[in-house]
């Protein structure tokens, strides 16, 4: 980039070397931002810093005005685990995301790929279709899907009160992963799909081996971010498990916490932590993938 | 073609087009889940407008929170992407760290907040004590509830901002040198060439909260059922929706309260199609405008 203003002699050697008036006054400016910056991060590492403090308080402690823990109660992190079922809470979780997540991957991919790549009637309108799908707020079906989710109850099976409801929708594609799929896939060179096409490959071969070789990053992103979004999600669980706490997620079960057997501040900060820990941890593990996805997201609107 | 479409064809039409359809049917009945729908006519939309008090209320918070903190967050996300942008020292440090608030799950965060602002012993109001200054009752006074909740989501805003400072980032230097040349200022640089450069990803950004915005449910129905316990020491979660006084009654909690509380299925039903009208709308507008600013964006690459 710093090569484009060479030709400009002139601009150049200003830039290089500026009085020491300017020099000072973009110190300052640098420090003040700095500066700046500090407080911000101060502020938003705070919420953490006082959750982690309260996490290892004693009860009595967490309901005083005391700010730092005496004595440090390790014990709390174990002790959550007998003051409720965590580990059952998890493992709901855990089938939820990752059997969400591995159906939204692998039926979203060949449409989005059909809706980039392919050439036929009805495409764009299919693309507004999803689109539409994408934007409308999900409280706008909710109500017949839930009648028609307590209708069906085939050989005596009933989808009210398990995880069904959440997961089966997300083996059908997901308007999101779609939209961002596509959009990844229309960057994929025309002449590498062509040249696949030559070597006598079908579009299902072009799209197992050449796109999804291609798509990698995108691929992790969509994975990432409908992980995610399963585990954090508390609207649809609240509906289908609610009533039934041997199926409660953690999102669930941690908005209840408190007032199951009247817990207390210290137990309910430590299981908030337990609960955020997961994605803070996959975040330091992906964090390029996770920044380049985010990113992914912004710039192709 | 018909192939790699068919996930998405079968998902679409049981879990969006079919449920669509039975909102505007069921809007004009009376139906709760256990006898069949009655037939009612414009019964239900006559309530809606006339009658129930809580309608009012709902439409008001959800259009504030819309009007005034989506803004807010577009604001506040894009000044600390810009003095991200200008940080010479621990670019990826602060990047971290204002991006991490944004991996807690929802359900946590608002916990840790309703702990943290908790008006008695928080560390949040101890801290202000300290400073002399009386903190306010937050998530336990009507006129404080939804700015506690504005706070917690301006803490998440990490998406937003990693997004803006991929955009500010990648604003061509020469732009800039050209400007600076002409003799403009910072902020006449900023007006001038960075903004501009921007401008679509900011659109995005506020497009995608307002689409947030109609559908925000999870940390105000979660505030409201902690503070509320929290206030009655019983720990009792019944009906404490829009705690304190219908502060955090957005509409979206009155139509679960409608639908999935008092299974009042017709009438919810009722409220979702005046949220699809609205939410229609939004994206019919944000549809048409599109061209223009996924248009630049591609230009912009």
């Amino acid at each position: 980039m710093s090569t484009a203003s060479v030709p400009v002699g002139a601009a150049a050697l200003v830039r290089r070397r500026p009085p020491p008036a300017v020099r000072r006054q973009r110190f300052l400016v640098a420090v003040a931002n700095h500066s700046l910056l500090i407080a911000a991060a101060i502020m938003f590492l705070a919420p953490f810093a006082f959750i982690v403090l309260t996490a290892l308080m004693t009860n009595d402690q967490a309901l005083s005005s005391h700010l730092w823990p005496h004595p440090f109660r390790w014990r709390n992190f174990s002790d959550v685990f007998h003051q409720a079922p965590l580990l059952r809470w998890t493992l709901n979780t855990m089938i939820y995301s990752v059997v969400a997540t591995i159906g939204v991957v692998v039926s979203s991919v060949p449409v989005a790929y059909a809706l980039a790549r392919l050439r036929w009637r009805g495409r764009n309108l299919a693309f507004m279709v999803v689109l539409i799908a994408l934007m409308l707020p999900p409280q706008v079906t909710v109500v017949p899907l839930y009648v028609m989710w307590s209708k069906l109850h085939p050989f005596g099976f009933h989808f009210i009160g398990t995880l069904w409801p959440l997961i089966i929708p997300n083996w059908l594609g997901d308007a999101f992963s779609i939209f961002l799929l596509r959009q990844f896939f229309l960057t994929i060179p025309e002449e590498y799909l062509d040249a696949a096409r030559v070597d006598g490959c079908g579009e299902l071969r072009i799209l197992t081996t050449v796109v999804l070789r291609m798509a990698k990053p995108a691929i992790a992103a969509v994975a990432l971010f409908s992980f995610l979004y399963t585990f954090n999600d508390f609207f649809l669980p609240l509906l289908y498990v609610g009533e039934n706490p041997s199926h409660w997620v953690l999102s669930i079960g941690l908005s209840e916490f408190r007032s199951l057997r009247q817990v207390q501040w210290n137990l309910t900060m430590a299981a908030t932590l337990l609960v955020m820990a997961p994605a803070i941890v996959l975040f330091f593990l992906a964090q390029r993938a996770f920044i380049e996805g985010v990113t992914l997201t912004g710039v192709k609107g | 073609m018909l192939l790699l479409m068919s996930p998405w064809l079968a998902g679409f039409s049981i879990f969006f087009g079919y449920p669509l359809v039975m909102t505007g049917y069921l809007s004009f009945t009376h139906y709760d889940l256990l006898s069949p729908a009655k037939w009612i006519g414009w019964a239900n939309y006559s309530y809606l407008l006339h009658g129930d008090p809580q309608v009012w209320p709902a439409v008001v918070n959800s259009l504030e929170w819309i009007g005034i903190v989506v803004p807010l967050q577009v604001l506040f996300a894009f000044g600390v992407a810009l003095m991200l942008a200008r940080a010479r020292l621990g670019l990826g440090f602060f990047r971290t760290v204002f991006y991490l608030p944004a991996l807690a799950p929802p359900v946590a965060a608002t916990l840790g907040f309703v702990y943290l602002l908790n008006p008695a012993t928080g560390p949040i109001n101890t801290v202000l004590g300290h400073l002399g200054i009386q903190g306010p009752l937050w998530f336990q006074s009507p006129s404080w509830a939804k700015p506690s909740l504005a706070l917690l989501s301006l803490w998440g805003v990490g998406n937003t901002m990693i997004i803006f400072l991929a955009a500010i980032l990648d604003v061509p230097r020469h732009l800039y040198e050209s400007a600076e040349l002409d003799g403009a200022g910072p902020l006449r640089r900023l007006r001038w060439v960075t903004l501009p450069t921007v401008s679509p990803v900011v659109l995005f950004a506020a497009v995608f909260g307002v689409i947030q915005g109609l559908q925000y449910f999870t940390q105000a129905y979660v505030a409201a059922n902690i503070a509320a316990g929290q206030a009655s020491q019983a720990g009792d979660t019944i009906n404490n929706l829009g705690y304190p006084q219908d502060a955090t009654l957005f509409y979206p909690v009155l139509l679960y309260q409608h639908g999935f509380v008092n299974f009042n299925m017709g009438y919810a039903s009722a409220l979702a199609m005046l949220l699809l009208a609205v939410a229609f709308a939004v994206v019919l507008v944000i549809l048409l405008n599109s061209r223009r600013w996924v248009h630049y964006a591609g230009a912009v690459r």
